[in-house]
């Protein structure tokens, strides 16, 4: 009867120590995929701003942070690809402060495999490229604003057919770089990454065509009284993050479009 | 019905690829499960964690080594390109080479139970009656262990039905071609379409439980050949 109840003890020990909640300062970010190397640099910043605060940043589609903070995920903050999510969740009564514009997102046409700098729309309908990688026009903010784009240039119906939709930015991102699209409509913040930049060009779709890709952000009602949430929002629109998200080719609020 | 005409498609589609997958699975699978219920030879077992590796990789690592794989600079994808057969990632063919190595364990691993069920003694009584290998196989073998077959068939072809991220991986949401339910009730959520994902969500729902229901319910194997 003894071993048994060791082996018991030992089986309960083992899973309080998987259940216990590890409790310190810390927030969870939520941020879209097109923010994935300005995020990384900016909570690298913060953090070495702010050595005992931690961060932690989670990247998505912004539809999806937008259905899980609704029903409750523990994100701090969401920085989303599209002000509308985090506007909508501050009117169902999810915010803990306004929610504040931080970006314009840009366009590009990039390619691992053929010269994307010389490309423009019209490129797409060349029958050497078969698969263009976008995000979802459905539901991803990338994804609407590139289908608008080919509509305004009268190329939606030609190039329909060849596109492949990946679930976000990232993932059509992902499709090109593998070379399985021989183009992809990806997000210039991407296009301008370690991980792109050195393995092809790109072609800056003109932002005439399309609506802004205005990103917004906003503190979650969970984080209402959480000092550190406040501090990373003020640290993102402070002049260091400025500087990053501006080498990442984003337009911030109140500066001009001088490209 | 309720369904929209895109929510069919992707059903229709989700049938036609689960369709496929259970045949060639079948037929693949069948000599796979013979051979390692059969074989004493020391690297069974190597073999059997092979078959039995999609069990336990995530999804997701399955449909990036894939993508990969299949992509232009990937073995199996300059196999195809020099063939003319193009890329696959994106097809519908991609997601049924995708999806039989995905459901492989599902087909080899209840066939292989069922086989070692059958043991030697009447394989070795069918030999005495002069019956060749092959002929032992098919009207010895084959019969006994029909049970086998049938959850084997219904599992595959279940399993592949409730396939989801290795088709997200390599399949790119094309009506159609690959997007399966799964992916259709997955852009519904995205896109908020909730009402929409119910319904599709509803019919897998009940789609999943009559496949688990018939299994448990019909049972072959209680009437006894021989």
């Amino acid at each position: 009867m003894k071993p048994v109840i060791n082996v018991v003890a030992c089986l309960l020990a083992a899973l309080l120590c998987l259940v216990a909640p590890a409790r310190a300062d810390k927030i969870t970010v939520a941020a879209a995929s097109d923010l994935k190397y300005a995020m990384d640099e900016i909570a690298d910043g913060f953090r070495k701003a702010h050595p005992a605060d931690q961060v932690e940043v989670v990247y998505g589609s912004s539809g999806k942070f937008f259905a899980q903070i609704r029903n409750g995920a523990p994100y701090d903050l969401f920085f989303s690809a599209d002000v509308a999510y985090p506007r909508e969740l501050a009117q169902l009564g999810h915010a803990a402060a306004p929610v504040r514009s931080y970006a314009l997102g840009r366009i590009a046409l990039w390619s691992a495999v053929m010269d994307a700098t010389r490309m423009t729309l019209d490129s797409l309908t060349d029958p050497a490229i078969t698969r263009i990688a976008i995000a979802n026009p459905r539901h991803a903010p990338y994804g609407k604003r590139a289908e608008e784009a080919l509509r305004a240039a009268g190329l939606w119906d030609k190039v329909a057919h060849k596109l492949v939709n990946g679930e976000s930015v990232s993932h059509a991102t992902h499709f090109v770089q593998t070379g399985n699209a021989q183009v992809g409509m990806i997000a210039l913040s991407l296009a301008l990454g370690p991980d792109l930049a050195s393995k092809g060009g790109y072609w800056l779709i003109p932002d005439t065509l399309h609506q802004p890709l205005e990103q917004g952000y906003v503190i979650t009602r969970r984080a209402g009284n959480s000092a550190l949430a406040k501090r990373f929002a003020d640290y993102v629109e402070g002049p260091q993050a400025r500087a990053v998200m501006r080498r990442y080719g984003f337009i911030l609020p109140g500066e001009d479009a001088a490209r | 019905m309720l369904l929209t005409d895109s929510d069919q498609q992707a059903l229709w589609l989700t049938l036609r690829l689960a369709g496929i997958v259970t045949l060639i699975l079948l037929v693949v699978g069948t000599p796979i499960a013979w051979w390692l219920a059969r074989t004493r030879a020391w690297w069974k077992g190597a073999v059997a964690a092979v078959v039995a590796m999609p069990l336990v990789l995530p999804p997701s690592v399955l449909g990036f080594y894939l993508l990969l794989a299949m992509g232009p600079q990937g073995p199996l994808g300059q196999f195809t390109q020099a063939l003319g057969l193009g890329l696959l990632p994106f097809t519908f063919w991609g997601l049924v080479i995708a999806s039989v190595i995905y459901s492989l364990p599902f087909m080899v691993q209840p066939l292989q139970t069922a086989f070692q069920a059958i043991g030697e003694r009447p394989l070795e009584v069918a030999a005495t009656l002069r019956a060749s290998r092959l002929d032992a196989f098919f009207t010895v073998a084959v019969p006994m262990a029909l049970p086998g077959f049938v959850s084997a068939c219904v599992l595959t072809f279940a399993h592949t039905v409730g396939e989801f991220g290795v088709v997200l991986m390599i399949g790119g949401s094309i009506p159609g071609e690959t997007r399966v339910a799964a992916v259709q009730i997955y852009d519904h959520v995205e896109a908020l379409d909730y009402l929409d994902a119910h319904r599709l969500a509803g019919v897998l729902l009940v789609f999943s439980f009559l496949v688990l229901l018939a299994i448990h319910v019909w049972r072959p194997g209680t009437r006894k050949i021989g």
